[in-house]
């Protein structure tokens, strides 16, 4: 019972993880009506970025906010050179040219960083665990993640319903055109919003940096799991994203930890142990397959335009 | 109206083919077998974006998993030679069965939707048989599954003679080429254009346009299922790697950059896209050698920073693709 209740903690905190790049994600598709497939690659910079900072700084909190406002400037910079030109075109065309980035992104964290994979050290005071309940005890800086997302997402969830900023990246979701012509300035809010999601992306990657090792192309499985949130989610929709984010960690993590003892009870352990982890990482794929049957434009459709 | 065949297009089309039909040739003269394995990769290759630009290029339907096809092809090939059954009369239908079997399914679901949903829904669909092909312990899973024997035919028929196989190949592109032409000058083929550029209108006029579409995505899986099987007769090993999602990007990219909905443009984006990142660290250590010296070569390894940067202004510059670059050099 603790070990569900543990792995539970676990897919939340992966669940969360996913949130914070599907948001961006979400927000930049229901803003600009773009793809950005490049978005895994600002993850991965997070990651890279907060490897050098907290190796450079030798404080990890003060290194991870460094690696958080650089990202941020990545993401605008990357908007208004190459995002940019792309706005008003075919999603045949984002794909091609985001995806060209990403060649491009992993080529530049080669050079820049080397192939070999980066390992980002805890402070020893987030290096420790906490006792949840009698006999199970829980890592701090899991909890230290969990914590940070649920704020980053409640601080979200208040700048996007709650601030004038919100009311204007708002306003630019529903009709562009109209904020425009009432004198909001376009271009600096697109830049904004792209800036804000790949900090966020950044984040999620550089607070997974301790966890996993820092390495090229590990935006990339990130990237394609926040696809199947947001799909699952509705495109465009941040309540979705929060949602199907946190199914879809749960579900991966239960299932890759119990679908090996569920199979055994049916067939031979020699054929579960075969089929288990291909299964298991076959889950959310058909869970997305199956929300698609039942509602093919996700479990919270944003009103089309 | 009378046809003008005598175009620059026409021409380059023409050389191509040539040049592709005497690779053995010229192979044989000079014993450089390098060449005759890349251009029968890049033959293969040529054929899958064939078969993404009948459903991406004419019908509008962005499959952004279309590798998966590669993969599936290439594992029945692999699977069952390496539970011994190494006839390609039972290997090839199979490869094809599955193939149609797949994009059945996919197609199914994903042409409920449109847009963006069909993009991320195929390419999450590739992603679902590639997690199954690394979770795939008995057959090699991440590493891969080596091809102890090419598939076996009837006698005339020879896989293991690497210029027959050439061959086979150059047939089989030429055959996925004419059939695409074919089907997109039929009835058939003017339903699937017409649902691309209005399907409510197609629906208005009266034409289940699902279920044609549907037919379509099943042909073009069929077809790239094909290539998948030669692709592995070719490397003579299967791998997870084969349906990665960058080779899904890399096909798209062929048919954008040869021209989409255009007869050839897939095969000559395959032969530029591929013979590009053979000869791209070469040249890239060409430029670089005044500036940098010995350091030139490192800088070589790094092409694909110049790749990258490529798709995107192919995007922004020359969206008809060479093709379209070749067509408006007619009218000057």
């Amino acid at each position: 019972m603790l070990l569900v209740l543990e792995q539970c903690l676990n897919g939340l905190q992966l669940g969360l993880l996913l949130f914070l790049v599907a948001a961006g994600l979400t927000l930049i598709f229901g803003i600009m009506d773009m793809v950005n497939l490049a978005h895994g690659s600002l993850y991965m910079i997070g990651a890279y970025f907060a490897a050098t900072f907290v190796a450079w700084t030798g404080d990890f909190v003060l290194g991870a906010a460094l690696a958080f406002g650089a990202t941020l400037l990545v993401g605008m910079l990357l908007e208004v050179i190459a995002i940019r030109p792309l706005y008003g075109r075919d999603h045949l065309d984002h794909v091609l040219g985001t995806f060209g980035l990403v060649l491009f992104f992993n080529e530049l964290v080669r050079i820049v960083w080397g192939p070999a994979g980066l390992r980002v050290p805890l402070p020893d005071w987030l290096n420790t665990s906490v006792q949840l309940l009698p006999g199970l005890s829980y890592p701090t800086y899991r909890i230290a993640i969990i914590v940070t997302a649920l704020a980053v997402a409640l601080l979200l969830y208040i700048l996007v319903m709650r601030t004038r900023l919100g009311m204007l990246i708002r306003a630019g979701a529903s009709n562009r055109e109209m904020a425009g012509a009432l004198g909001v300035n376009i271009k600096l809010l697109y830049t904004l919003v792209f800036g804000l999601g790949a900090a966020l992306a950044g984040l999620a990657g550089l607070m997974q940096a301790p966890i996993l090792t820092v390495q090229i192309g590990m935006g990339e499985n990130v990237l394609i799991l926040a696809f199947v949130i947001i799909i699952i989610g509705g495109i465009g929709s941040i309540r979705g994203a929060f949602v199907a984010a946190i199914m879809v960690g749960l579900i991966d993590t239960i299932g890759r930890a119990f679908l090996p003892d569920i199979l055994r009870l049916v067939m031979t352990s020699r054929g579960a142990a075969t089929v288990a982890p291909a299964l298991s990482s076959m889950m959310i794929y058909l869970v997305m397959a199956i929300v698609l049957v039942v509602r093919p434009q996700g479990l919270f459709p944003v009103a089309s335009k | 109206m009378t046809t003008v065949w005598f175009t620059p297009r026409n021409v380059v089309v023409a050389i191509l083919l040539v040049f592709l039909a005497l690779v053995p040739v010229y192979s044989a003269l000079t014993g450089n077998a390098f060449l005759m394995t890349l251009f029968t990769r890049i033959l293969i290759l040529a054929m899958a974006a064939t078969s993404l630009n009948l459903i991406l290029g004419y019908g509008g339907m962005v499959s952004f998993g279309h590798a998966v096809y590669l993969g599936i092809g290439g594992y029945a090939i692999g699977i069952l030679a390496h539970e011994g059954v190494g006839s390609g009369f039972i290997q090839w239908p199979l490869a094809i069965g599955a193939s149609a079997l797949f994009a059945l399914g996919v197609g199914a679901l994903s042409l409920r939707t449109r847009g963006l949903y069909f993009i991320m829904i195929t390419l999450a669909f590739a992603q679902l048989v590639y997690y199954f092909g690394v979770g795939l312990d008995r057959y090699g899973a991440d590493d891969g599954l080596q091809l102890y024997r090419r598939s076996q035919f009837v006698d005339p028929i020879n896989m293991s003679n690497r210029t027959q196989f050439y061959y086979w190949c150059f047939a089989l592109l030429v055959a996925s080429i004419y059939l695409t032409w074919r089907i997109v000058n039929s009835r058939f083929g003017m339903v699937i254009q017409g649902s691309r550029s209005n399907d409510r209108r197609m629906q208005a006029i009266g034409f289940p346009t699902y279920r044609y579409r549907l037919v379509c995505f099943v042909i073009a899986g069929v077809m790239c299922g094909l290539a998948g099987a030669l692709l592995a007769n070719h490397t003579e090993f299967v791998s997870p790697a084969m349906m990665h999602w960058t080779r899904s990007g890399d096909l798209i990219v062929m048919v954008v950059l040869g021209g989409m909905a255009s007869t050839f443009g897939p095969l000559i984006g395959a032969v530029t896209l591929l013979v590009l990142e053979e000869t791209l660290p070469i040249l890239i250590k060409f430029a670089a050698t005044p500036f940098v010296g010995a350091a030139a070569s490192r800088a070589a390894e790094y092409w694909q920073i110049v790749m990258g940067p490529l798709f995107l202004l192919v995007v922004l510059f020359a969206r008809g693709g060479i093709n379209g670059l070749l067509e408006s050099l007619r009218r000057d």
